[in-house]
Parts: C-alpha cells; structure tokens; sequence
C-alpha cells in the first residue's frame, strides 16, 4: 500500500489532501495544531468559534471553502492533528503526538509546512509586551483576545496593514503604524501591484481604512528600540530625520515572512539562493518536486507567496506526486504567471531595510534565546574570520538556542554579510539539525526498546 | 487580584499588567489555576498564553540573564514562551490549552 | 562528542566567486605558488593545530593544510571531556602532560574555553562495575599516577550526589579532571598557531603527496605546493590515505558517537559524568545546557556523521535513568562527528615505518580532546629534539605491520 504523508494542515496541505484522495489515496495529514486550517487560516477552540466572517476578513469565503471541503474529505483522510515531526530519516518521519512518540515510514511526502513572521530586531525586542504581526493576528483570531492595550504595529509588508486595521477594528487603541519601506515604494511598486489588481485594491483600502480611523501610519521609518523596565513602554523611531517616541503597551512587528524549511532540509532537499524572498529556499520545479524523489513542497514552506497560491500549489504538487507513481493525471496547470508579478510586486513594496546591518548598534540582542550581541558576532567574525554562518553558530552559539535560528537567522546573516564584507548569499544558512523544534527526553524514552547492555565497541566515555 | 499578590511577584510593578485583554465579556465555563501559588481564573479555550497574559505581563524568566520574557511569536515557533509547572512539566504556552488545576511557575529557582 | 553547529558547506572563499549553491568541496583556498617550510602539517584539528603552535614557539617554520575549517571536524564536535581517569596505563604519561598544559590554556590560546576542572565522576551500577573501578584505580596507583582517584561508595555517595539516579550505587572520583568547549578550544589552537608564524591555510585539500629524496611535497591541485623535510599526518579519521601513499597502513574505521544537547536547566552539577560500561556521559554547561552522549550516529557521506534515530530514543532513556532532574528537559539538538578508531583502542602516534622524518598522529578513538595539547607537543618535540616528551613507542604505527591484522580489519 502505497503511504502518502502531507506535513501540513493549511491551504496547501489540505489542496493536497484532496487531489490524493480523488485519486483513490488515503493520505496521511500531520500538523501541530489540533484543528487545520495552518496560520492564515487558524481556527480557534470550539469554545471560541466564531463566524468566518469575523474571523477572516477579505479571505472568508475561501477559507470556508477550504473548511467546507475538508468536512466532506475527513473521513478518507488519516488526520493526525495535536502532531510533531521533529525528525526525518531515510524515508521515515519520526513524530511526537501528543507527546506519544511513533515513527512512519512514507514512499511519498508532500511539505507544506507553512511559514512563520521574519525579524529584523531592534534593541528592546526581548522586553515583554514586544510580538510578532503573526502573534498579534493569533491572539486576535484564535483567542479573541487583543495584545496592548496600546499597541504600536512596526515592520513592514501586507501583514503590517492588515493586522493594525484588524486590531482597530476590534477596538484596540492602535497608536501607530511604522513602515520601515522607502515612503515612494508604492509608487515604484504600482506597475507589479497592478498584476493582482483586486488584492491591490483591497491593501489600499486598508490604507484608507487606517487613516480614516485617525491611526497616523509612517513610511521610511527606521526602527530604533522598544524601551521599558520589565516590559515595553514606549518604542522608539525615525522618521525625516526626527527622532519620537511612541508610549505603547505592546508592539507588533515583522517583516515579512520566513518559510519553514528544516524538513526538507533533513529530507535532503537542495537549497538555492532566491533573491525576492531574500532566502535560502528548497530547490523546486513549477510541479512542486524536490531534488529528493519522493519529496514535494507546496505552499508558504517552499516560498512565500500567500495563500491563494499556496492552495494551487498544494494540488499541483499533489498531481505531481500522483504522475509519478505512475497515475493518470490531467497535464499541470502551471501557476498563473501574476502570481510571480504579485510576489516581486510584495517585494518592491515592502524591501527589508538595506542599511539595518551597518545601523544596528552592538548590544542588540541578535539570538534572543542565547542572549547574543550584534557586537559579540561582530568581534568573533573580525577575530575569527569567520565568513559563513554555520563556523558563526560553531564560535558564538547563534542559532544553538531552543527556536534553532528561526528568529534570529536573518539577522545573523546579515550582520555576518556586513562584517565580513561579503553578499548576503555568501554567508550560507544555517543547517538543520533534528530534533526540528524541542523534544522532551522523557517522550523519547518512552519509544526505546527495553535497555540492552552497551556493545563492546560502543562503551566510550 | 489581592495587595498580597502584587507584593509578593519580584520584578517591577509595571509586569503585573496584563498584556492582553480579552474582546467581550464571553459565557465560557471558567478555568480556576494557580501562578506562582497565586488563584487565577481562565476560560475553556484559553492557551496558557492567553491565561497567564491577562492578568500579567510575564511567562517566565530567561536563563542566562534571568530577564523577563513574554512569549514572541504565538504560534510555537520562537519557543519564547515556555512555563514550568509545579510538577516539573515544561510546557509551550502558546500552543498548549490551559487545563483547570494547572499550577504555574514564572518565577524557577536557578 | 558536543555542539556541532551542523555540517558547515565550504564556505566561498573571499572574493566571491559567482553565484550557485554552497556545496562541501564548492570552494577553494587563495593561497598558491610554492611553499617550503621545516615542517608541513596535513590536517587542522587539535592535534595538528597544537603541532603547528608548539613548532612556531620552537622556532621552526609551519604550513599547515586542512581541507575544511580548523578544528570544525572530531576536534570541535566531541563531547568536551578533559578526562584521564579510565585511560589505559600506556596513555597516562601523554594525558598527564597534557593536563598540565590545559591548565595553562590561556597562556597558550588567548582563551579559558570554558575549560572547568571540575572533577570527572565514573559511575559504577552494579557491584561488578565496583570491582571494576577499584581495579582500575590499583593499576593506576601501581604505575605511579598522580590521579588521586577516589572510591565513593554508599550514604557517603548519595550526600554527594543526590540528584544521581537511582541504579548508581557508587563512582570513582578524579578530582583532576573536567570539560571544556571543543568549539571555542580547536579553532583557537589554529588561530593561536597563525598568530605565532604558521602558515594556516583552510579549504585546501591536499591531492597528491609525495617525497623527492629530500623533502615531502604536497600540492592541492589548484596551484598550491608544499614541500618540506618533515609531514606530520594528523588528518584524523582521514588519515590512512595518506599513510599509504607512504607505505603505512593501520585498521583504522570510523565511529560516529552520537550527541545531544538540552535546553539551558537549572544548574545540578558542574562535573564531567561518565559510568563504567558506557552507555551514557554527560555534563552540565555554565549556561545550563547539558551535553550528552553515549549513542550512535551513522555515515552521512565521506565528510559527515548524523545521529541515527534509534540510538536518540536509547539515549533519552538512559538519559532520563541516570539524571532525574532532566526528567521534564528538552532535548534541542543531536548531532554526531567521524572519529577514527583502532582496535586495540590506542592511537597511531609516531615515525612512519619508511620515513623517519614522517610522524602520524591520529585514530584517537573518541578521547582525543584532552590529549591533543600534549601530542601535538610531543611532536614538534620530536621534529625539533629528535625525540618526544613523552615515551611514545606503544603507539607506533608498526603494530599494525603485520598483513593478518590489516586483512582482518579492512
């Protein structure tokens, strides 16, 4: 029987799903979250439904397609929810479901393993109070609840406008909207935003939304630090050369979006440079396939390009996967090409800040789980040498902290590029290593055989 | 929360504020847990996130300095927001349901 | 073995060559032209590093040639322990030196490398492996060996180290040991090295070796070509190609110990674990991290190790067994390193069988990382005075001379 595992439950995973299920596959769906629905598309406890409307904005009829969809494929499909694959190996995923260990073995998998926000830091980002645009759209979404009660929302990309005007919306006191893009990059980014005009369109309105509600919205700001005792209290920034500070509760910052690739990175996957999303991303044809066969990637977790897209890919690599094994399939669609125009359009509207190296001052914490400098990384990397991102992890533990260089892997990079005096590409990316996100030792345990006495050839100390 | 409570938490009294306050008033069933010792009510459907962050503005203490942290990225990546439980458990407070009787620690002795 | 920060990808030498992905082996050193020195050292770990540090304070010249990053291999992923108690007599004399030379660190790498002697505790579970640490402790003290090895055994035991699991039963104490940080520690070998006069140059593979009747010549294939009247071999578990290419040959094979790491944990011991048998090791960073071993890992490819899954549950068990206050830890990384092994569990150190100007010095066998310092030592010694520090004969490559051995092993 052939074994179709998708890691991931959201727009890409759950498109998947149900080209495989079509085809007569009973796929196997992993995800961490108890419900699907991945991030965009998160559903909050049962406690706490509510209408799609409310909860998605713009994008409600499509996710309760999505939903709606999925209720009549749940039974053909072997939903693992509340369940971690924290390692790959030789065909094999090891999970952790509900802290119950359990391996399985695929001939075929699909990742789509979605994304998470992307930070350039600031000093004070560690102070309680300082969040992601994802942990704010969460608390909102999820939980009903709202992070402040003054919260000032900073970074730069869609997110951004969206969250702020979904807080002010619910009634949060949105103090301040921060741009650090050039204030003409709309108008450089207009011709490429016209590729998706309806999108296009709704960002503006959410502009407009902003501003009528009296939130002061700044482009071509530089971010200069949250400052507070045990937790934010005002954040700090530039503007047309002046210096404010904006009293706040809470901050919600990003920019843009990271994909999350260490399982396809422990799959093997070939990784290549991609200069729009500025990231080192799994090499992937226009399908969906890896450079492992076997392997496919659809959605967020193989390039940033939201969630429409990602639904069209999570079919599209599934109809891959079916041509593989030898299935009849239609001939691919391929992706509408304003899909890459929109992507470069993003980009152009929402560049990361060029000069954030050279500005950031040395005792920024760059690895908040470690407590690392920008100036510790810049002394090892004049002392060392050091110009590739992984002998930096080796000399100052960047990255060797529980996130494994989620939050500050971009960062990291860039102060490396800068202080070696090499392109942003040079330095590599931080390799992956298993467990992909903690795991308990008394969980792991649990899956041993019963103990054997050590072999001869083993016993080192 | 009592005077006693709000003397007896270190740190600034600023971190007593919660981080997040809740859209309405819901008919969700009530959750009783402890922090630090101190009762505390939830709602069914909260994370431990969502619990602890409304009525206050710490999750635990960062090891190596010991400074205050409250969670980053809520949705279990950052892995900023683990909190340790009075039986020994750590668990990620964003991803994982407050369950009634759950004693919270924000404050572990090194 | 302890924190590898991943397998690192060739990094592209300065200035950047065009763009493509960063593959192992992808980039090249700027060194070129012809190099001659006293001495040549192929390989930039511990040993060769401190060989090449040694040499510049004797006064000899130094290239170094390491295919990758100094100390990034076995040298910077072991496990850290600085530990002699549980070494075969015959290592004693080179161990004992070496400690004295990791207690004089900084003096010699412009660093402390966390380096804590903070006392090694071999853990005895039944009374057998009792028997087995008092034995071990009387040899010692036969021999002469200032370890001040101590049998800790019943209540005396438990006040001392209450947080041990409940099948320890009692230890040998040696209070001379400890751990260090392979990370910082390596690297800084080679560095200090290059600061000294020695030619380091990193990403150069050596491609063809050979001698002229007066000297050793070694070139990369690329430009660059070495000669000089001494090699030292101290390519790790890569050495063999090299010793054949000059008549030498040992059953070396690789090992692949396998490693984890916790999240920082509130601070229960500062002291370098082991227990007699094997199985598991561990010891608790300043930081709180705990660093433990005593699994498994397999072959990526020819460069790289990585854990095998299996061998991480039996670890986590063994794990949670002996050290009950990271019942509720997290385990944040595995990782695994090649090591070369031999099967008397002794290193290849000394004089080539047809060159005399030709010293070996790798097949550690997992242990090493303490005595690194001392036999790189030892063999700028010997290039400089004709002789070790230390005797030095049990670990000539000769043992292996015989075909049977070779055969048997291959």
């Amino acid at each position: 029987m052939t074994v179709v595992a998708i890691v991931g439950a959201g727009p890409a995973g759950l498109r998947a799903a149900e080209q495989l299920v079509a085809a007569g596959l009973r796929p196997v769906l992993l995800d961490e979250s108890p419900r699907v629905g991945g991030q965009i598309y998160r559903q909050p406890p049962p406690a706490l439904q509510r209408p799609a409307r409310e909860l998605y904005g713009f994008a409600a009829p499509r996710a309760q397609a999505l939903f709606d969809r999925w209720a009549a494929l749940q039974p053909q499909v072997d939903h693992c929810p509340g369940t971690l694959a924290w390692h790959l190996q030789d065909r094999r995923l090891h999970l952790l479901q509900d802290g119950l260990p359990s391996t399985l073995r695929f001939d075929a998998l699909v990742l789509a393993t979605g994304a998470t926000d992307r930070v350039l830091p600031f000093p004070g980002w560690t102070l309680p109070g300082v969040f992601t645009l994802g942990a704010a759209q969460v608390a909102l979404k999820a939980q009903a609840t709202l992070l402040g009660p003054r919260i000032v929302f900073a970074g730069t990309g869609p997110l951004l406008y969206l969250v702020a005007w979904q807080y002010a919306k619910a009634g949060a006191d949105v103090r301040a909207v921060l741009d650090v893009a050039p204030s003409d990059a709309p108008r450089r980014a207009l011709p490429q935003l016209l590729s998706r005009p309806g999108l296009a369109l709704q960002g503006a309105l959410l502009l407009a939304r902003l501003r009528l509600m009296g939130v002061p919205v700044q482009r071509g700001v530089r971010l200069l630090g949250a400052d507070g005792d045990a937790r934010v209290q005002a954040l700090r920034w530039q503007a047309a050369g002046q210096t404010r500070s904006t009293p706040c509760d809470a901050v919600a910052f990003g920019h843009g979006l990271r994909s999350e690739t260490q399982l396809a990175d422990l799959a093997g996957c070939a990784f290549d440079w991609d200069e729009v999303d500025q990231a080192w991303l799994p090499r992937c044809d226009a399908q969906g396939r890896s450079s492992v066969p076997g392997v496919y990637l659809a959605g967020d977790g193989a390039a940033i390009r939201g969630a429409d897209a990602a639904e069209r890919a999570g079919a599209r690599a599934a109809q891959a996967l079916l041509a593989d094994l030898g299935r009849p399939v239609p001939p691919p669609t391929p992706a509408p090409p304003a899909d890459e125009r929109w992507r470069r359009a993003l980009q152009a509207l929402s560049p990361l800040p060029a000069g954030w190296a050279a500005h950031t001052p040395d005792e920024l914490l760059v690895c908040r789980c470690e407590e690392i400098t920008a100036g510790e990384l810049r002394a090892e990397a004049r002392h060392s040498g050091a110009h590739e991102l992984n002998r930096l992890k080796a000399l100052t533990r960047i990255g060797m902290g529980r996130c494994q260089g989620r939050m500050c892997g971009a960062a990291a990079a860039r102060l490396l590029a800068h202080a070696a005096g090499v392109p942003l590409q040079a330095v590599g990316r931080l390799r992956t290593q298993p467990p992909v996100k903690p795991v308990p030792v008394q969980a792991l345990a649990a899956a041993a055989p019963p103990a054997m006495p050590v072999p001869e050839d083993q016993r080192d100390d | 929360m009592s005077a006693d409570s709000q003397k007896t938490r270190s740190g600034a009294r600023t971190s007593t504020l919660p981080l997040l306050r809740r859209l309405a008033a819901d008919q969700r069933a009530e959750l009783p847990f402890t922090v630090d010792g101190q009762p505390c009510t939830a709602r069914d459907g909260d994370t431990l996130f969502t619990a602890l962050l409304a009525q206050g503005g710490r999750l635990r203490r960062n090891e190596p300095s010991g400074a205050p942290r409250a969670g980053f990225c809520g949705m279990g990546a950052c892995q900023d927001c683990w909190v340790q439980l009075a039986d020994g458990r750590r668990l990620r407070a964003c991803t994982t349901p407050l369950v009634a009787g759950m004693a919270i620690l924000t404050e572990v002795p090194r | 073995m302890t924190e590898e920060a991943g397998p690192q990808p060739a990094a592209q030498a300065r200035p950047d060559p065009p763009g493509g992905t960063s593959q192992p082996g992808s980039s090249r050193s700027l060194a070129h032209g012809k190099l001659e020195a006293d001495v040549a050292i192929v390989g930039g770990g511990i040993v060769g590093s401190s060989a090449a540090l040694f040499l510049r304070r004797l006064g000899l010249s130094v290239v170094l040639l390491e295919r990758g990053l100094c100390g990034a291999s076995a040298s910077g992923v072991n496990y850290g322990g600085v530990r002699i108690n549980g070494r075969a007599p015959v290592q004693l004399p080179l161990a004992l030196r070496s400690r004295a030379l990791w207690e004089q660190l900084p003096a010699l790498i412009g660093i402390d490398g966390e380096y804590q002697r903070s006392g090694h505790l071999k853990v005895a579970r039944s009374e057998a492996d009792l028997a087995s640490l008092q034995a071990y402790a009387d040899r010692v003290r036969d021999v002469g060996a200032p370890l001040e090895l101590e049998m800790v055994t019943g209540a005396a035991f438990r006040r001392r180290y209450p947080w041990l699991g409940p099948r320890a039963i009692g230890a040998c104490w040696s209070p001379g040991d400890g751990h260090a940080n392979p990370r910082l520690v390596s690297p800084a070998f080679a560095l200090a090295a290059r600061a000294a006069g020695a030619r380091v140059i990193e990403h150069c593979e050596v491609r063809h070796c050979s001698h002229d009747g007066r000297a050793f010549v070694l070139a990369d294939g690329q430009g660059l070509e070495v000669r000089a009247p001494w090699l030292l071999n101290c390519a790790g578990a890569w050495a063999l190609p090299l010793a054949r290419r000059f008549g030498d040959d040992a059953p070396m094979s690789s090992i692949h110990p396998g490693m984890a790491v916790t999240e920082p944990m509130p601070l229960f011991m500062d002291i370098n674990i082991g227990v007699e048998g094997g199985g598991i090791y561990g010891r608790q960073t300043g930081r709180g991290n705990c660093v433990l071993g005593g699994s498994r890992g397999d072959a990526r490819d020819p460069l790289h190790a990585q854990p095998r899954a299996a061998a991480m549950a039996e670890l986590c068990q063994r794990i949670a067994e002996l050290f009950p206050p990271l019942a509720h830890a997290h385990i944040i990384r595995f990782w695994s390193g090649v090591e070369g092994a031999l099967p008397d569990h002794q290193p290849v150190i000394g004089p080539g069988s047809r060159h005399a100007q030709l010293l070996h010095a790798f097949g550690f066998c997992g242990a090493g990382f303490q005595t690194g310092p001392a036999v790189g030592e030892a063999l700028a010694h010997w290039v400089a005075h004709g002789r070790p520090t230390v005797p030095l004969d049990a670990f000539g490559i000769h043992r292996f001379s015989s075909t049977t051995t070779l055969k048997e092993h291959a």
